[in-house]
């Protein structure tokens, strides 16, 4: 079976979304804040807790203040994107579904090298592991394949399984391309053909010299504290709402406030002001703040809840 | 006799946990087997990427019939007892036997255990070996509650003989045992094979592309390595770790080799092999003069037909970007070495944390450098070049290339000592510093390496002594017996004179949080005294030896104590130690009675005036010769010496145990004899505990 080679950056992502929601998950939408991974999204997140099944696919731009490099670096760039899924409970033939995804991209499994290389994923801001494999095609890490374990300090009942593809270096790896800037973002034959360079080398400089030099600490610093508290405040209210007398309980809200934290501690992170013993203990602050929503979430329907 | 397979079909285990798996599933099953008495001729097992097999030979078709005696109560015990015997026996009264016996009569039961079919012992056996399996990490999936080290697939249990071939009925938490596997994942037909045994199983598998052996595959790999790089007229640098990964890569292996960019070939050979070994597993290939690292072989899982060009162009390109970073941090790194020198990286290890109790790192090189200087007295290592040494040897830790491959610390530290234009020693001593790293690693030998080597060791020892953080059972997180062993290796083969209990002592004072410092360093000489008995019951020399002279003063000085030990076993292994030995050990019973039985000690007071026979008077006499010689051989640390001073009484002594009755009716010649013993007593004792010696 051989399958047309996609020509350019956005053609890869449609593939994915194609081949996902064909094989019937939820395409979503990116979730509209800074994250620092897909995982962020409370899709998966959130939804990896509780007992109720969920599929879903989306994509998600993806921040890493510390990995800026102006540009210039043919493989690193401080916002980029993810593709992620996230299939609750883990289907028996989630390795053949993803295998079949990388075809539809263009794989050639005759031709090609793919191999499944221990590397158990952990995510110390989250409270979440979970145990799989990077996948490898040709000796390049394509892909992160893990079995959820725990989110949010919960054991995951059911596990969901969940698959990432870093966008960039797959699409550069099957495009052919060497640097990430030269690589077609849309048609390479249509009228106004745009290189990924054309949309992204100027935020990308724009942003490496806020994330490095220019981002104000002290303004951070002093949302990072409010974002902790109002994340703390959201889950203080009680559970019925005083106006309509409906049990809701916020934990969505609280938990956009957790990620705000986060991204507000890498930027931090970038700017050289958190001190290694520091570190642990944001990342420490973060992770508490993620918990307290996951204890949340497993009290609401979504997170199966059942009165 | 019917021979079992089974097989645990999964989805990859990683390579490190492999081999070890499918040894306990051999354990696991043949130890189940065998307590339910099934016996079996022999076992083999077997792992791939995807699956754990084990093949075992001639098992008994059934487990055999045993009967079981059982002594009860006696007749006349009360019926509660009778009742409890009667219900752990399962049997009726009329079922009992009497018997006389001594104390009345008593019943007995005889149990018969009929024996089970070879088929159901094996499914509960395996069963339990499934739920039960110790990996070293596992894990849930889907909705299961199962636990294994990734989704466990399918399951083999088949019974065969010459006449047929059966499934042992297994169902764990959904998944059936059946006859039934897959072959590689990408080049079989994809259509389920059928097996009927071992032989049939392992061979249909090689025709659908898998080698079911390890061995076998390390061995094509390997095979298949060099023969391509010696076509080349090249070498493939062995490295056995790898091989082992490599082969449970692979289910099929193939293997390519590459080049490396030009542009790269003059980064450290070191760099480029952990570069490539740590992530990309590619084998280095050299050549065989130069030694330089032109190639690099990778395992593939697969063929293809365009003989793996596709797979080998990719695996170039990862391998350029990941040298790329690697050149980018070597030139970056060799840029702040030479305009910065190492001092610069050492002051910024103030922000590295080594414990949070003991400071940072800097906190400890400060250490480090105080403690060496104190060091160079007992090593004669130049103190000024010592401390330098000891101020940048860690300087290697803020460079880019460590912070990306920490296992190259050490040696990027000589690199870029190097660069910065620092001494040869001071270059050495960062790379050897770190040294010895096993029992079976080199220890450093030049002044100045030793000297920041043993320094760096006895920091970490007193810190985290001091912080009360020691080894116990077989949790040693911070290494601490690795670097007490590298302490004894350091000063016995550079044969350094060191009181360690002084140095602990003075040393404890630079941390901020030591208290009662003797009393934490005598605890710590006690470890390093736990270790050394480790390190010399190797060589050969017995525990109740190094008790002996650890009972001695002067012994925190450890190349003092070993000389002492190394002595004293080989004199007990002669006929005179051996027999002097005994002669002390008369002697010292003897004393120890009487001394019980008067209550005084006899310690002085022997007079030769007083001697009645011969014998006591030569055993005088001797006492008079060889004390001094003892004691001047003690003095001028000549432990052979003294020790052969002390063989010439074991003839005397002798002698005096053959003729002379100590307990003599003469009060005043019995004392006399008593005086006499607790003279051959103390003389003994100056070269070592020897009451401490067992007896053979």
């Amino acid at each position: 079976m051989t399958i047309e080679k996609p020509k350019s950056f956005q053609e890869i992502i449609l593939r994915l979304q194609n081949y996902w929601a064909a094989k019937g998950c939820a395409v979503l939408q990116p979730y509209d804040m800074e994250v620092g991974a897909g995982t962020f999204h409370p899709a998966t997140t959130l939804r990896a807790l509780g007992t109720k099944p969920w599929a879903a696919a989306y994509v998600q731009p993806s921040r890493r203040p510390t990995d800026g490099r102006y540009g210039e670096n043919p493989n690193r760039l401080q916002h980029y994107y993810q593709y992620q899924v996230l299939i609750k409970p883990s289907p028996p033939d989630l390795q053949e579904l993803y295998l079949g995804s990388l075809a539809a991209i263009g794989i050639d499994m005759a031709l090609h090298d793919i191999r499944f290389v221990e590397d158990d994923w952990e995510s110390p801001t989250l409270g979440a592991w979970g145990l799989g494999w990077e996948v490898w095609c040709d000796g390049m890490e394509v892909s992160q394949f893990t079995y959820f374990q725990q989110v949010g300090g919960h054991d995951c009942h059911p596990v969901s399984g969940e698959l990432t593809y870093g966008l960039e270096r797959l699409a550069m790896y099957v495009l052919g391309v060497d640097h990430v800037m030269d690589m077609p973002f849309n048609n390479p034959n249509a009228p106004i053909a745009l290189k990924y360079g054309d949309v992204f080398k100027q935020t990308e400089q724009e942003y490496a010299r806020w994330n490095f030099d220019v981002a104000n600490t002290e303004v951070l610093l002093r949302h990072f504290e409010e974002a902790e508290a109002e994340c703390q405040a959201i889950l203080d209210q009680e559970h019925i709402d005083p106006k309509t007398s409906k049990r809701i309980i916020m934990a969505h809200p609280a938990y956009d406030q957790c990620i705000k934290a986060s991204h507000i501690f890498n930027l931090l992170d970038a700017r050289g002001v958190i001190s290694v013993t520091e570190r642990q203990a944001y990342i420490g602050r973060v992770r508490g703040l993620a918990k307290k929503c996951a204890d949340a979430f497993v009290l609401t329907e979504a997170g199966g809840y059942t009165a | 006799m019917p021979n079992l397979l089974i097989e645990l079909f999964s989805e990859e285990i990683p390579a490190r946990m492999q081999r070890r798996a499918a040894e306990d599933l051999k354990k696991l099953i043949t130890n189940g087997m065998v307590d339910a008495g099934l016996t079996y001729a022999g076992a083999a097992a077997f792992s791939t990427p995807r699956r754990l097999t084990l093949a075992v030979e001639d098992v008994l078709s059934e487990s055999p019939t045993v009967r079981e005696e059982r002594k009860g109560p006696r007749v006349d015990a009360p019926e509660k007892a009778i009742e409890g015997f009667l219900r752990g026996a399962l049997l009726s009264k009329d079922q009992l036997e009497v018997r006389d016996e001594k104390k009345g009569q008593v019943y007995f039961a005889t149990i018969e255990k009929p024996g089970r079919p070879a088929a159901d012992i094996i499914a509960e056996v395996l069963e339990h070996a499934i739920r039960n399996f110790p990996w070293p990490k596992s894990m849930r999936w889907g909705s299961g509650a199962l636990r294994w080290v990734r989704p466990l697939h399918s399951i083999i249990c088949v019974l065969s003989d010459d006449m047929d071939a059966t499934v042992v009925p297994v169902n764990i938490d959904g998944i059936e045992s059946g006859n039934q596997t897959m072959g590689h994942r990408f080049m079989s037909s994809g259509a389920p094979i059928t097996v009927s045994g071992f032989d049939d199983y392992a061979a249909l598998l090689k025709k659908e592309h898998v080698i079911l052996d390890p061995e076998e595959r390390a061995q094509m790999i390997w095979q298949d390595a060099t023969n391509i790089a010696f076509a080349s007229g090249l070498d493939v640098v062995e490295d056995a770790g790898l091989l082992a990964e490599a082969s449970g890569l692979v289910e099929w292996p193939v293997v390519l080799m590459g080049e490396i960019d030009q542009e790269f070939l003059e980064l450290p050979p070191e760099v480029l092999q952990t570069s490539m070994r740590e992530h990309q597993k590619f084998f280095s290939v050299s050549g065989p003069k130069s030694g330089k690292i032109t190639r690099f072989i990778t395992v593939a899982n697969r063929e293809t037909a365009d003989q793996g060009a596709t797979i080998l162009a990719g695996n170039q390109k990862v391998l350029s970007a990941r040298l790329a970073d690697a050149k980018f941090f070597w030139e970056n790194d060799l840029r702040v070495a030479q305009n910065d020198g190492l001092t610069a990286w050492t002051a910024r290890l103030e922000n590295v944390t080594f414990h949070n109790k003991l400071g940072s790192q800097k906190d400890r090189i400060d250490r480090i450098i105080a403690l060496a200087g104190d060091l160079t007295i007992a090593t004669s290592a130049d103190a000024g070049l010592t401390q330098k040494a000891a101020g940048v040897a860690k300087a290697d830790l803020s460079s880019e290339m460590v912070y990306e491959f920490p296992e190259l610390q050490g040696l990027m530290g000589r690199y870029y000592a190097e660069a910065a234009g620092l001494e040869q020693e001071v270059a050495n001593a960062c790379e050897q510093h770190w040294q010895p790293l096993g029992p079976s690693d080199d220890v450093p030998t030049e002044a100045v390496s030793a000297t920041v080597a043993l320094a760096d060791k006895l920091d970490t020892l007193c810190g985290f002594w001091a912080i009360d953080e020691k080894p116990t059972g077989s949790k040693d997180p911070f290494a601490l017996r690795r670097a007490a062993l590298g302490v004894i290796r350091l000063v016995l083969e550079n044969q350094i004179r060191l009181p360690l209990l002084k140095a602990a002592v003075e040393h404890m004072a630079r941390f901020a949080n030591a208290e009662n410092a003797s009393a934490v360093a005598s605890d710590l000489l006690g470890f390093f005294h736990d270790r050394l008995k480790v390190y010399l019951r190797d060589r050969g020399i017995p525990h109740d030896v190094i008790d002996a002279c650890v009972a001695m003063d002067g012994n925190d000085d450890i190349a003092l104590l070993v000389k002492r030990a190394e002595a004293l076993s080989e004199f007990l292994a002669s006929e005179d130690g051996e027999n002097l030995v005994q002669g002390f050990r008369r002697a010292n019973n003897i004393l120890t009675q009487a001394e019980e039985k008067d209550g005084v000690e006899y310690s002085f007071g022997a007079d030769v005036k007083f001697a009645e026979t011969d014998e006591e008077r030569v055993l005088f006499g001797a006492l008079e010769t060889q004390g001094p010689k003892i004691d001047a051989a003690m003095q001028a640390e000549d432990f052979a010496a003294a020790m052969g001073a002390m063989a010439a009484l074991r003839a005397p002594v002798d002698a005096f145990f053959e003729a002379v009755q100590v307990n003599s009716d003469n009060e005043i010649v019995r004392r006399n004899r008593l005086n006499l013993l607790s003279q051959v007593r103390n003389t003994c004792a100056r070269v070592a505990d020897l009451g401490r010696i067992e007896a053979a």
